[in-house]
């Protein structure tokens, strides 16, 4: 009996079921807190016409940007799509569609998809290009736009310690989309640096209780860095 | 002389009150942190998720769990705070940012700004820009007044896709310092050198000019 136990020890096993044309919800801000390892595998894996929500689209070679390799994926929801070439080369040609939303809509938008909100108002993007095509309302005499949530058929999530209940636990900043996305998915998938044993995680202290949470691969990770900045 | 960047800082950073939360935009903005007065406590807020942003960490300091809204590495402040960007986008979002500083290609007399796109180039995406001025009350705008060309980036109406419309109220350009009221600019103060003809001749979108204009003054380095 497996009970609350949700590890996997195999990639291919935590990625099991994904397949071509499904949706892909990925945490992370640029190269920080991104599930490396889930992407390598749906790299190998070598699943096709995905869509992918994510704040952005990895860089040459690192992170979501190894997908665009194989050109699997067609379609990217992102606030911010820069630093990558093969992505700039796939807009051009068409190849890849992007819905470019602005980042506060994005995270929002994955939160109320996990909670169950098929959409909400907001300001951000009144009488700008967002709001193409979009319901505008009034309330208290400031306009606002209609914005759906999302929800993917995945979320692949970068945690740091996670217990085999699936609670899970992200360093520093490497938080960030993380656990609006493990709420978002039908199937959750999190790779963490640590499986901690039971009751080693502080329950007050949990940021994405199992409750949204599949399957937990414990993963080793590179955790490329985009701008070392430093102080002498 | 139009202000150099660190000037421009330095100006923006007058606008700092102790105990304000403020987000800064990535380039000139980002530069006003090394301008906070002596003796004043600012948050700085990055909205990747961290509030209480503190200076770039030391070489064994660096952490790649550790970085800013530019993904350049920093550390955090002590009475720092870090959370998802849901979280983080809620405290912009709900107006709760006392100070947001950004840059735009164009502001208008409407208090439009447009910084994210330029049709015909590659459009990168708007990042968090949209969400900023949506939710702040208070934003100074920084940029040059004018383009290589001379051609004036504070318009009768912004002619690139907007960021936000009618949120704007202040801009610190590299000319001037202006207000934005009742569908005008208004001159507030200039450059030092800088003359109120330069200031006029480079400004397409309706400008009201005080009697007096005050040169600003920075200290000497």
């Amino acid at each position: 009996m497996a009970g609350f136990d949700k590890r996997v020890y195999s990639y291919e096993e935590a990625l099991a079921g994904l397949e071509d044309g499904m949706t892909v919800i990925a945490g992370g801000f640029g190269l920080c807190g991104i599930p490396e390892n889930l992407i390598a595998e749906i790299k190998r894996k070598g699943t096709r016409q995905l869509t992918v929500v994510s704040n952005n689209c990895g860089v040459d070679g690192f992170g979501l940007g190894v997908l665009l390799t194989d050109r699997q994926i067609s379609k990217v929801v992102a606030s911010y799509v820069g630093e990558n070439k093969l992505f700039e080369e796939q807009l051009l040609n068409g190849e890849i569609e992007v819905i470019l939303t602005p980042q506060g809509t994005l995270a929002e938008k994955m939160r109320a998809g996990g909670a169950g909100i098929p959409a909400f108002f907001t300001a951000t993007g009144v009488g700008t290009p967002v709001a193409d095509g979009k319901e505008v309302r009034e309330f208290k005499g400031r306009k606002y736009l209609m914005e759906e949530s999302i929800t993917g058929d995945f979320a692949i999530v970068k945690g740091w310690k996670a217990d085999h209940f699936g609670n899970v636990v992200y360093r520093h900043t490497a938080q960030n989309f993380n656990p609006l996305a493990a709420t978002a998915g039908k199937i959750t998938v999190v790779e963490v640096e640590e499986i901690v044993e039971p009751g080693e995680l502080d329950p007050t202290q949990i940021h994405t209780p199992g409750i949204y949470v599949d399957r937990v691969i414990c993963g080793t990770f590179e955790k490329r860095i985009e701008q070392r900045t430093i102080r002498k | 002389m139009a202000l150099s960047r660190e000037q421009m800082a330095q100006r923006v950073a007058r606008e700092l009150q102790d105990g304000f939360y403020v987000n800064l935009g990535i380039g000139i903005p980002t530069l006003v942190a090394n301008y906070i007065p002596d003796g004043m406590e600012v948050m700085l807020q990055s909205e990747n998720g961290l509030l209480g942003m503190g200076a770039f960490p030391t070489d064994d300091e660096v952490d790649a769990d550790m970085i800013n809204a530019g993904k350049q590495t920093v550390t955090a402040r002590i009475g720092a705070s870090i959370f998802s960007s849901a979280e983080s986008f809620a405290m912009i979002r709900g107006g709760h940012i006392d100070l947001t500083v950004l840059g735009a290609f164009e502001v208008d007399v409407e208090g439009n700004i447009a910084s994210w796109m330029i049709p015909g180039k590659l459009v990168k995406g708007m990042g968090g820009a949209m969400d900023l001025v949506a939710g702040a009350d208070n934003i100074i705008v920084t940029m040059t007044h004018a383009s290589k060309d001379g051609e004036s980036k504070l318009l009768p109406r912004c002619s690139l896709p907007l960021t936000g419309a009618g949120c704007i109220k202040r801009v610190l350009t590299d000319l001037a310092y202006l207000e934005i009221e009742n569908g005008t600019f208004i001159l507030k103060e200039r450059a030092p050198g800088v003359s109120v003809e330069e200031i006029v001749a480079k400004t397409a979108g309706k400008l009201i000019v005080p009697d007096h204009v005050p040169e600003m003054q920075f200290a000497a380095q």
